[in-house]
């Protein structure tokens, strides 16, 4: 056990934890934020994406105590209101059917549209495909992100 | 289709809310119940609740599970289309497990939507009518005279109006009428358009909750360490490290299995992993290798007894001048739902609540209720958004489980699964093999039809499935084969494999009677419809309509240069899809470049969920027919995470194009029919290039056709 202070959502946490514990659990279980999800454990799914330091990591496969200073976003701190470019479009375009992995789409995408705003097609496949959505809402994420990267006008 | 007046089996119940308002609930007396009186008593069950708010907010109750399907956004846009308010205006609740008031609180067999689409709508527009009923009373006019739109009562010839809001509380003093006159589609504008998912705003912003997020006060999370292979029973464990891993409250063993529970997720599921129990089996387990053997050698005769026999098979086949032969392997898969297994219970004394992602809450408490020795009526059962379910979720083991847990620790816990224990848990698609044979006459006409297939399931078949009822001499012959290994439905269960066997084979007669494969079935739909044989679940007319739908929309028969098509149609859940995929060469691959779909679904509720809910099946069973497999060694799962079992992800999911047949049919079911016909759609268009038959999946180990890489090395 060892304690951590981490910075999350601009918001001050102070946990005492095992230190191999990855963030993720941290995040649920200790910080009571439940929108970043668990899927698989071993960094295949992408459910559990959120920003360190602005870049996308899978939350599931990095230890509390490599986190240090760096600045921990989740879905719940993306944008105050919900109103991301990204999530204004997930909401045009009327992506999710489940839901579950919709949070870790957008992380991800969030990330990537930082140093690419204007990706193409095959850009978007490549860097979206560690992100899984089991109910096949591939099409529809793609179109939102193109939405989002043009300034939320289709 | 012109308004029509309904003769109610229903009657409502009023009352005015705590905050003003009126409540209007509707009780359907299902038309077997004996007790038609008109005593609240009697009525057992309700179909619908609509509360009106006096700000003119409506509320509407959403009794059925959400799990994904879209069901908690279409639903209530059926109960506000009549009820004719603003959407903007309507607030959505999702319903705890309630068979006094609700009937069918299930997300299963597609049929939410058909089942209540009639009960909705009547609830809607009896509400309506008692609304037009306040204001005529009010205004001394005759409800004719009146006309409602957007949660307001007008009055043409005064020019009077006046909102819901103002008139729930003379409302739910007034008379509940009769009988009430539904729309006209014609005149429908909420039904039919394109309504966003009612939840995503919430589920964007990671404020939505799932099963899986239940936390409440002293509640423990608690992991399951489960026999790792099927047929293993439990002989001994020590769970003295286990106990000193911090967090850790308490180890508890039950049915073959151990639980360790602890303040969270993590060090629950790290302190179970020092627990190594002894396991044991009698030396039977079987691995993949054994039941291919053992499916094939079931096979080699026939049961004593046919699901289906129209004609005489066996002169059929002898008759035929030319006959046809194919085997179809299906393995085994998972259903994998992105929010692994979970469930909360909270067993005390004189009661237990039950909440979670669950897709028959009632069934679920019936099982604990008999298990458990628990009267049902002490039993609560709410229902959590579900992160996916593909039939998973039809189960019960894992709210079994819970309540066993809470019971031995004496706690309210949430049981999580880890995805290997989600993966390896078994209730799988169920492994099977099908034999068919067929012959057709010397005008190319098929005559025959044998379907012969084993399965770890009951019913490997849907015996009266097209081509039945087109065919002169047909049969059906299916085994069951015993296996520990649990099997279940999964996302249109049978349908979904027994559509690329069938469409397949069809495929390759119609190739080998030198026929168009479009012409060829519409030869088949027009002698089911000219001269029908046996029973026949489907209308020909409706089937060959999406059929020549969807190759109208591919331009079937003559694609671009170097793109090779194949169609495929299949009905189930009352809806009729046909679909063209198409494929070309890219550097020395095959690549689907996109699947074109047309769907016969009756009346479209929510155009976007209707979409949504189409896409999403066509590239779920694209996926599952390239990449799903889940093998066994000696009873043990050979895959049981993402590293090793691959699903589809994004760089492989094709462009589609959907189409709906318009027309003022009633809905049908739509989460699970355009699943089926994909994978052959795929694999007769692989033929059409290349000559090869697909006759397995998933199609990745076909490796001459699909160069694709075993495993994945992503991110």
């Amino acid at each position: 056990m060892a304690v951590f202070n981490l910075t999350i959502n601009n918001t001050d946490y102070k946990v005492d934890v095992d230190p191999q514990m990855p963030l993720l659990w941290v995040i649920r279980d200790f910080a009571g934020l439940t929108g970043t999800k668990f899927g698989c454990g071993i960094a295949q799914c992408g459910a559990c994406t959120v920003h360190l330091n602005g870049d996308a990591v899978r939350s599931c496969s990095v230890p509390v105590s490599s986190i240090g200073q760096q600045k921990i976003v989740t879905i719940e701190g993306l944008s105050e209101k919900g109103d991301h470019p990204l999530q204004k479009a997930w909401e045009e375009v009327d992506v999710p059917q489940c839901g579950y992995c919709q949070a870790g789409q957008i992380m991800s995408a969030a990330a990537f549209l930082k140093d690419k705003p204007h990706p193409t097609d095959q850009e978007i496949d490549n860097l979206m495909s560690g992100n899984i959505c089991r109910c096949g809402t591939y099409n529809r994420i793609k179109k939102a992100i193109h939405l989002a990267a043009q300034g939320g006008k289709s | 289709m012109s308004t029509s007046t309904i003769n109610r089996r229903h009657f409502l119940k009023i009352g005015i809310t705590a905050g003003g308002g009126l409540i209007l609930g509707m009780e359907y007396l299902a038309s077997c119940s004996p007790s038609g009186s008109n005593a609240p008593a009697a009525m057992q069950t309700l179909n619908a609740f609509i509360k009106i708010g006096t700000d003119g907010l409506v509320t509407i109750m959403a009794p059925n599970p959400e799990i994904g399907q879209g069901v908690k956004t279409s639903l209530p846009m059926i109960v506000a289309e009549e009820l004719d308010v603003d959407w903007k205006n309507v607030i959505i609740e999702q319903a705890a497990l309630d068979t006094d008031k609700y009937t069918r609180q299930v997300a299963g067999g597609s049929g939410s939507v058909r089942s209540s689409w009639d009960p909705f709508r009547q609830a809607g527009a009896t509400g309506r009518q008692m609304l037009v009923n306040a204001a005529a009373d009010k205004w001394k006019v005759d409800p004719n005279t009146c006309t409602t739109e957007a949660g307001m009562v007008h009055h043409k010839d005064s020019g009077k109006k006046i909102s819901y809001g103002d008139l729930v509380e003379k409302a739910a003093t007034m008379p509940v009428p009769k009988d009430v006159k539904l729309k006209d589609p014609k005149s429908f504008k909420i039904i039919g358009t394109r309504i966003g998912n009612y939840d995503t705003k919430a589920i964007i912003t990671g404020k939505q909750k799932y099963g899986i997020d239940t936390k409440r006060e002293g509640m423990l999370y608690a992991t399951i360490i489960r026999p790792p292979a099927f047929g293993q029973t439990l002989e001994s464990f020590n769970q003295d490290a286990a106990r000193k891993y911090q967090g850790i409250k308490d180890v508890v063993s039950f049915d073959n299995k151990i639980a360790v529970l602890g303040r969270s997720t993590w060090e629950v599921m790290q302190a179970a992993r020092s627990i190594k129990p002894v396991w044991k089996d009698d030396g039977t387990l079987e691995s993949t290798a054994d039941y291919k053997a053992n499916f094939n050698k079931t096979l080699e005769q026939l049961p004593k007894e046919s699901k289906r026999k129209d004609g005489n098979i066996k002169k059929g086949l002898a008759a035929g001048t030319k006959t046809f032969e194919a085997t179809f392997e299906c393995p085994f898969i998972p259903h994998n739902p992105m929010e692994p297994m979970n469930f909360f219970a909270d067993v005390k004394a004189d009661s237990v609540e039950l909440y979670g992602p669950i897709q028959l809450p009632d069934k679920a408490r019936n099982t604990i209720a008999e298990k458990f020795k628990i009267p049902k009526e002490k039993i609560k059962v709410g229902m959590t958004r579900m992160g996916g379910g593909f039939g998973r979720r039809l189960m019960t083991d894992f709210v079994e489980e819970a309540v066993a847990v809470s019971q031995l620790a004496k706690a309210p816990v949430n049981v999580i699964w880890k995805r290997e224990d989600d993966m390896g848990g078994g209730f799988y698609r169920p492994m099977a093999l099908y034999k068919y044979k067929a012959a057709t006459d010397s005008n190319g006409k098929l005559i025959a039809w044998h379907h012969h297939s084993v399965g770890v399931t009951g019913n490997t078949a849907r015996e009266d499935n097209f081509p039945a009822g087109a065919v002169p001499n047909l049969q059906v012959d299916t085994h069951e084969y015993k296996s520990p290994v649990t099997t279940g439905p999964w996302r249109a269960p049978i349908h979904n494999y027994i559509a690329f066997a069938e469409e397949s084979f069809l495929d390759e007669i119609a190739h080998g009677v030198g026929k168009d494969p479009v012409a060829f079935r519409l030869e088949l739909l027009e002698q089911a419809k000219a001269q029908p044989v046996g029973k026949m679940d489907y209308d020909p007319d409706r089937y060959a309509g999406v059929i020549k739908k969807v190759a109208q929309m591919a331009n079937w028969g003559q694609p671009k240069p170097g793109v090779f098509q194949g169609i495929s149609a299949h009905f189930s859940f009352q809806t009729y899809v046909a679909q063209v995929a198409e494929v070309s060469n890219v550097n020395g691959q095959w690549k689907i470049n996109k699947i074109y779909c047309a769907v016969d679904c009756g009346t479209i509720i929510n155009r976007s969920g209707a979409e949504n809910q189409v896409e999403g099946a066509m590239i779920d069973g694209l996926g599952h027919a390239m990449f799903g497999e889940l093998t066994l060694t000696k009873g043990k799962p050979d895959q049981t995470n993402y590293d090793r079992y691959r699903l589809i992800r994004m760089r492989e999911a094709p462009p589609v194009e959907i189409a709906f047949i318009e027309n003022n049919e009633k809905p049908t079911g739509l989460g699970e029919p355009a699943l089926p016909p994909v994978a052959a759609a795929i694999g007769n268009a692989i033929f059409a290039a290349t000559g090869h038959r697909l006759r397995s999946q998933p199609f990745m180990n076909s490796e001459a056709v699909f160069s694709v890489q075993k495993q994945q090395s992503e991110v």
